[in-house]
């Protein structure tokens, strides 16, 4: 039990720096759909290529969110789903 | 003026034992409870001398049997831990009702603690099953085959409120918070009208407006009166209409908006007229339309859309928060609040990492696009189950929040800390902490009691009525000059 909750605590630092690198992109992402900071909405090709890459990460971020639940979740999912019966509680 | 916040959380959670061809839900409940040892005896008490489920809040007792279990069937289904809570079997599911707390953020670290708590009883448990099998927990509350299991909610309240008064503010309110704290469902079940996915895990199963019950047809507003604590002083609003959240964002803004709204009708800040004309049907239709659009019928002959009556709700509570002294904590809240109505009523999305259902719906659409998956598919429901998870590496919320989707209300350090400490200050420190020090002598417990059985002498009982005393502040002294129970007692007369 003991080891757990260490475990769990070890990963509690590195989750942290992964929810603060997500909340940076996230901001960075903010500043972009607001129109890119200084370059301003009508900024040059320099800009719509920094939005391509942008878009490209997002898109990259999303396709590995995905492609965990791909490979967490349950395999036979039509057997689970129907056997998956709980009696009323409260 | 309004009575402090004082609050908690009793969640059962579903259960199942994959491979397992003779798989019975209670005796795998009564293992899960017992692979968890804090009291290495074992041999505590739940006190049911103490509890009176059949009396309501409407003023009157109703006739049934109170179960009170044998004394070995006693211990076997209930254990008291050193952090103030209770976890035990009820009926046929595993559930955790976690200690008094005083505000939001300490009602998340205690309802998380609690997912703990379950989760390292899981793996114990399934250690000692036969090879192959596995158990599986989820912090949900229906099997979509028309089962449903309740997330409880617990508030303290002024017994000089009326009754009349509570029911008619609160069905309005209760018809619609869904909107930003349901846990979604994909499709609906017990008779209600077909829908892809619904923003609630419960509103199917509402039935009835104001009730006792809570198995059979499920009221919006449970009157159950056992206070446990002073009578005359209080009651405890006992809400069996909410989800189980696993956002710890969610469970925040659900407690303390809820604890907000209670402190307002004590003191009677709510002058609108919300009064839905069907609460019952409201319920169904709000949740049924993920889109929000969807407008209910008000006694008056107005129409809204849910998030319009809790945004009437929110700016009563903005005015209140106005006139009246109101603490950081509850501050907060209502800035959260009202951050989450705006983007309810601009684009709901945007929650997605906040509130359960838009988070759940955002996850199940991106990958039935990729998929090319429809609503009916299995793994479409697969995924809606797997939400609920209890393991942090299968769980799909546990996989949003690895990868830092999901908006955190406390560190995992704190959680963990929950885990073994009873809150600093309700009476659940003095019931945690009697258990940590004094095991081998405390006989019995219940919410608002403990015994102690020491030597031969007489079972001594402590009351415990006011949920205010017995705090780190008042009785650590107390405990830090008692090596045991015995001088305990003779240093407390």
């Amino acid at each position: 039990m003991a080891k757990f909750i260490e475990r769990s605590a070890h990963q509690h630092a590195s989750d942290r720096a992964r929810v603060f690198m997500a909340a940076g992109s996230d901001q960075k992402q903010k500043e972009k759909a607001k129109g890119g900071g200084d370059s301003g909405p009508e900024g040059g090709s320099g800009s719509s290529k920094k939005i391509a890459k942008k878009g490209e990460e997002i898109k990259e971020d999303m396709d590995s969110l995905l492609d965990e639940i791909d490979s967490v979740l349950e395999e036979n999912a039509e057997e689970f789903v129907k056997n998956y019966v709980q009696r009323g509680g409260e | 003026m309004a009575i402090p916040t004082i609050m908690g959380t009793e969640i059962e959670y579903g259960i199942i034992v994959k491979n397992s061809p003779d798989f019975d839900p209670i005796s795998s409940c009564v293992l899960l409870v017992n692979a968890y040892r804090e009291d290495p005896e074992g041999r505590i008490l739940w006190d049911y001398d103490q509890e009176n489920p059949l009396a309501d809040a409407r003023g009157f007792q109703v006739d049934g049997e109170k179960y009170t279990p044998n004394q070995q069937e006693n211990i076997a289904r209930n254990k008291t831990l050193i952090n103030g809570a209770r976890y035990y079997v009820d009926h046929a599911h595993p559930e955790y009702s976690c200690p008094e707390v005083t505000n939001a953020r300490d009602l998340v670290m205690h309802e998380k603690a609690g997912e703990r708590v379950m989760e390292i009883s899981r793996r114990e448990a399934t250690e000692l099953l036969p090879e192959g099998a596995l158990m599986l927990l989820h912090k949900n509350n229906s099997d979509h085959k028309g089962n449903s299991y309740g997330s409880h909610e617990n508030h303290l309240m002024d017994r000089r409120a009326s009754f009349k008064r509570i029911v008619e503010h609160l069905l309005p309110f209760f018809a619609t918070r869904q909107v930003f704290c349901g846990s979604g469902k994909v499709g609906s079940e017990n008779r209600a009208k077909r829908c892809d996915f619904q923003i609630s895990q419960r509103a199917d199963f509402f039935e009835t407006e104001v009730a006792l019950d809570t198995m059979v047809k499920r009221p919006i507003i449970n009157t159950r009166d056992e206070p446990h604590a002073d009578r005359e002083k209080y009651r405890r609003l006992h809400i069996i209409v909410g989800d189980s959240n696993m956002s710890e964002y969610t469970i925040y803004l659900r407690s303390g908006v809820t604890a907000l709204i209670l402190s307002m009708i004590e003191d009677g800040a709510i002058d609108q007229d919300l009064v839905l004309r069907d609460p019952v049907q409201s319920i169904k239709d709000v949740s049924h339309d993920p889109s929000l659009k969807q407008e209910i019928q008000l006694d008056n002959g107005k129409k809204m859309t849910g998030v319009e009556i809790q945004t009437a709700f929110l700016e009563m509570a903005l005015t209140y928060a106005e006139r009246n002294p109101v603490d950081d904590a509850v501050r907060e809240v209502l800035a959260e609040w009202q951050e989450v109505m705006t983007l309810l009523a601009s684009d709901p999305m945007e929650l997605r990492d906040r509130i359960d259902w838009v988070a759940k719906k955002a996850l199940i659409e991106s990958f039935m696009d990729r998929q090319g998956l429809d609503w009916k598919d299995p793994k479409v429901q697969m995924m809606d189950l797997q939400y609920h998870d209890t393991r942090p590496d299968k769980g799909l919320y546990h996989m949003l929040e690895r990868q830092g989707k999901m908006r955190r209300i406390c560190t995992d350090e704190e959680i963990n800390n929950a885990v073994f400490r009873p809150p600093a200050d309700t009476r659940a420190f003095f019931r945690g902490e009697c258990l940590r020090r004094y095991p081998g002598e405390v006989f019995g417990v219940n919410w608002d009691s403990i015994s102690f059985g020491v030597d031969d002498d007489p079972i001594k009982r402590v009351m415990m009525n006011e949920p205010l005393k017995g705090t780190q502040a008042h009785v650590e002294e107390l405990l830090d000059k008692s090596e045991n129970a015995k001088s305990l007692l003779a240093n407390m007369d």
